[in-house]
């Protein structure tokens, strides 16, 4: 028996012009559950992806030991056959086929390339259940919500015999229940001999359920940490990851408020596929110069469904409702209106809805307001170039130049991209959804810093995050939503996690109407 | 004192040498892709030349290679739009024809005067344009069902309207547009003047304006290709453009047409990498939902992207109508797969969001190359077809490689 499942010594890995990975070693112990964390561009994923057998044998330097024996993968399958499976960030989940279809795609049931669907269907059943989901297995992916999602993903993982899962930011996109579910399941598995490598930038999760934790930065291990001996703190990891103190998370700021400058009335807004359903039901709601206003809400409160359709109506049906800006009511009826009037919504999907990813650093800060460099439609590039530099420089975006394309970026810096493509817009209230998600402690310091400097800049923010310290830490009042309806509003003195959670769980039912 | 100074002055030196050589050498990488398929095209045109013996490159060839190919080039930049905002259109052939059987129709049965029939086709192509924007844009059909109904559609009208004949011939003004010439305002004899004096004008032009860039970007402070490079650069293009004229002067001058395919490739250059309405066709070639929430019209774009597609298609159809002499209910078949061919031989991408005009135009001129050289040797269209088949697949499948090999 070997005290080690997984050994890596020495791995370095060699991008053209960087070094992803620089001697990284990682140990990972028979059934524990063992944490990986470092900065966005750390090398976690790219560690993962020599684990996997993504970047083959021959492609990175060092040594990988599975139960004690050297492993040279040279694809995904082999290193799955073994028993390592990874669940990516993004779940690759087709959403058009069952949960059964899923579960067992690649890896089909069959015999002589004849589907055995009885048997599909069965072990499903089975599998849902060693997960604890309770859907059909002919339910397609496509109606299960991301948390189900999640779950099927890890039956997935099961069904492939799994010796050692391999979850990157596995609650990232899934709210407080969800995570909490899913952090227990996972305790579950380690009782039953699972091991499990877990990658999240969520601390206090890594506190709850790790064993120990590896930390890497730039590329190096740092160090590995016993939960259990050494004495481990989030701010201890933190210390690691960032190779400094961040005695506080939040940077400072003397808010100087003034006057209300803009007002969201009676606005309600149906379901686009479906509307007879209200997804924004009479909201109300207003910001003052200067200020942070944050909502605060679970998934599905319909946050980021209020913020697209205020934003040029990006999001639904039979709209109502007034906005009003600096006391007159303005047209916000599509995007350009919206940006005209001074408004900017920084989307919570860099990459779906934010980025042109195929498209170089400068093309994406100038795109929603190319007017500001060009004389009659012709775009000045040299000034196209000066602006963009002035961004890099000031928000220290971490790139070679602005030709760089935005896909080469990682989380962190894509989200300074779009940040800087709003604020090139010159907004009077910026709209920011999830401005820190899936981005390193690190950054988001540094994101903190660029939104008190809009806010103390005169401009109005509001905020939306699910990370209720992040509300806590960064708003001056609070609005708190559930079922599309607001719940709530909390001034900053008066905040706690625990008030805002019970205003975000409550429901029509409980008011009893 | 002295001597530690001077070591780090020398080291400076050193330093920045090899920043230039770096620079140089990472410009050659980045114009790897793009001057991939120039090269191609000189070594296509190097190997037919030795092939046929020096047929290639003679005046006359060249100049027939420009009124051969002018059609083809004229859909190719419009389609290339199209392609670079995600979509396709299956019925540029069909539009071709449809356009030339209304000019056949209106200039010799009803002796409409050519610039008024010019005009109404070239209306009438915006209209075609339209009715498929509208369902593209708007009610959001895609594209390659849209233009395939298109096809079918616009082939069959014109069949109705010819009546399943030909109708022939044109008014020599209208012959002129694809086989005239511009006419020797000196007076050269043999050889003709305007034709030198015109390359030696675009000559000076073209080093003008590169020059005025640099100059605009040394003020900036970035930096610039160093001047040796430059200037070799200059020096090669310079002499491709009087080797160009040379060659055309001895021959009858410069084809009418060929003005307006270079009008055409330099509007829509400028318009697709300099103005604002580039930009968001681009954007919404990458990223329709990004670009959606930066405030571009998204629809509208695209709507004009087809309209003018419909523009350039009805233009094709009547330089090709010209050259023929005549409205045929066959033609334009199989133009629409010539223009996509030439646009993803030149770099368009599949998924939108890529490709340049003067990536079509190079495109276009490698097919037209082989189209031409290949019939000089006296291959069949039979093995014509075979080949280019290769060849399009070739250039993409290179195209990938290079891009895997860059990620």
């Amino acid at each position: 028996m070997c005290a080690f499942i997984l050994e890596m010594r020495g791995i370095t890995k060699q991008f053209p012009g960087v070094k992803a990975l620089d001697n990284v070693n990682l140990k990972v112990r028979e059934g524990e559950i063992h944490a990986l964390c470092g900065e966005n561009g750390a090398g976690k994923s790219t560690l993962m992806k020599v684990l996997s057998g993504v970047y083959p044998y021959g492609t990175y330097d060092g040594e990988i030991l599975f139960k004690g024996e050297v492993c040279k993968f040279k694809d995904i399958k082999q290193s799955e056959q073994l028993g390592i499976v990874i669940i990516h960030q993004e779940l690759a989940l087709i959403p058009y086929l069952s949960i059964a279809e899923n579960i067992f795609l690649g890896n089909e049931r069959a015999k002589k390339g004849v589907i055995n669907w009885n048997e599909t269907f069965a072990q499903t059943k089975e599998l849902l259940q060693k997960v604890g989901l309770d859907e059909s297995p002919h339910t397609l992916v496509g109606q299960l919500g991301v948390g189900k999602q999640q779950l099927v993903e890890i039956a997935k993982a099961l069904s492939k015999e799994v010796k050692l899962l391999i979850l990157d930011e596995p609650t990232a996109a899934l709210n407080e229940d969800d995570s909490e579910n899913l952090l227990n399941l996972l305790l579950e598995f380690k009782k039953q001999g699972l091991s499990a490598i877990i990658i999240s930038h969520k601390l206090n999760e890594i506190a709850k359920v790790a064993d120990s934790i590896t930390i890497l930065r730039d590329g190096k291990t740092i160090e590995t940490l016993d939960m259990k001996r050494d004495e481990v703190t989030e701010d201890r990891i933190i210390r690691g990851m960032v190779g400094r103190d961040l005695t506080n998370r939040y940077p400072t700021r003397t808010p100087k408020i003034g006057e209300v400058i803009f007002e969201v009335k009676n606005w309600t807004v149906h379901h686009p596929v479906y509307p007879e359903r209200k997804v924004i039901d009479n909201v109300h709601l207003s910001i003052r110069r200067g200020e942070i206003v944050g909502i605060a809400g679970l998934m599905g409160a319909g946050r980021t469904e209020l913020a697209m359709s205020i934003f040029g109506r990006s999001y639904g049906k039979k709209i109502s409702g007034e906005i009003w800006k600096n006391g007159a009511k303005i047209d916000v009826s599509d995007v350009s209106k919206a940006i005209a009037n001074g408004i900017a919504y920084v989307t919570e999907d860099r990459k779906g809805n934010g980025l042109i990813l195929m498209e170089d650093i400068r093309k994406n800060i100038t795109l929603s307001r190319l007017g500001k460099i060009s004389n009659h439609f012709v775009v000045d590039e040299n000034k196209e170039i000066i602006e963009s530099e002035r961004f890099r420089n000031q928000f220290k975006i971490k790139t070679p130049s602005v030709f760089q394309k935005a896909e080469a970026l990682s989380g962190g810096n894509q989200q300074k991209v779009v940040l800087s493509k709003w604020i090139f817009a010159e907004p009077d209230i910026l709209i920011l959804d999830e401005p820190t998600r899936g981005i390193d402690v690190g950054a988001k310091y540094e994101i903190y810093t660029i939104i008190h400097q809009l806010a103390n800049a005169g401009k109005g923010i509001l905020m939306i995050s699910s990370e209720l310290p992040e509300i806590l830490g960064m708003c001056d009042r609070i609005y708190v939503m559930s079922e599309g309806r607001i719940t709530g509003e909390v001034v900053r003195e008066e905040a706690t996690q625990e008030k805002l959670m019970r205003l975000m769980t409550k429901t029509a039912i409980r008011e009893g109407v | 004192m002295e001597a530690p100074m001077q070591k780090t002055v020398h080291q400076l030196s050193k330093r920045s040498t090899k920043d230039e050589r770096l620079t140089f050498k990472q410009m050659i990488k980045s114009n790897m892709r793009s001057y991939s398929m120039v090269i191609a095209l000189v070594l296509i045109m190097l190997l037919f030349q030795l092939l046929t013996g020096g047929i290639l490159l003679r005046p006359l060839n060249i100049t027939n290679l420009i009124l051969q190919n002018s059609y083809i080039l004229v859909l190719a930049v419009g389609m290339m739009l199209v392609i670079i905002t995600g979509h396709i259109d299956l019925s540029v052939g069909s539009v071709a024809a449809f356009v030339g059987a209304l000019a056949g129709i209106l200039m010799v049965q009803h002796h409409v005067p050519v610039w008024m029939t010019v005009l109404i086709c070239l209306v009438l192509g915006a209209l075609i344009g339209a009715w498929q924007g509208f369902w593209v844009a708007y009610v959001k059909i895609p594209a390659f069902i849209v233009t395939l109904a298109g096809m079918l559609l616009f082939r069959g009208l014109t069949m109705v309207i010819l009546e399943g004949q030909s109708i022939a011939p044109f008014p020599k003004t209208f012959q002129n547009i694809s086989s005239g010439f511009l006419p020797d305002l000196f007076n050269g004899g043999s050889l003709h003047l305007f034709t030198l004096v015109v390359g030696l004008a675009i000559s000076v032009l073209f080093i003008a304006l590169e020059w005025r860039k640099r100059n605009s970007q040394k003020k900036y402070g970035f930096a610039v290709s160093p001047a040796p490079v430059f200037g070799i650069k200059m020096a090669v293009i310079v002499a491709v453009i009087m080797i160009f004229s040379y060659i055309l002067a001895t021959y009858e001058g410069i084809p009418t047409i060929l003005v307006i395919l270079a009008a055409l490739i330099i509007a829509y250059s400028f318009v697709a990498n300099r103005t604002v309405v580039g930009r968001h066709i681009y954007a919404i070639g990458g990223n329709e939902k990004a670009a959606q929430l930066s405030g571009i019209k998204t629809k509208r774009v695209t709507f004009w992207v087809f309209v003018n597609m419909g523009v350039l298609a009805a233009l094709s159809g009547l330089i090709f109508a010209a050259r023929l002499n005549a409205a045929t209910p066959k033609a334009g078949n199989l133009f629409e797969l010539d223009a996509i061919a030439a646009c993803f031989i030149g770099g368009a991408s599949a998924y939108g969001g890529v490709g340049t005009i003067g990536g079509a135009i190079i495109g276009g001129l490698v097919m037209g190359v082989m189209n031409n050289g290949m019939s000089l040797l006296g291959l069949g269209i039979d093995w014509q077809q075979a080949i280019k088949g290769l060849v399009l697949l070739a250039a993409v499948a290179f195209d990938i490689y290079n891009k895997n090999k860059a990620a």
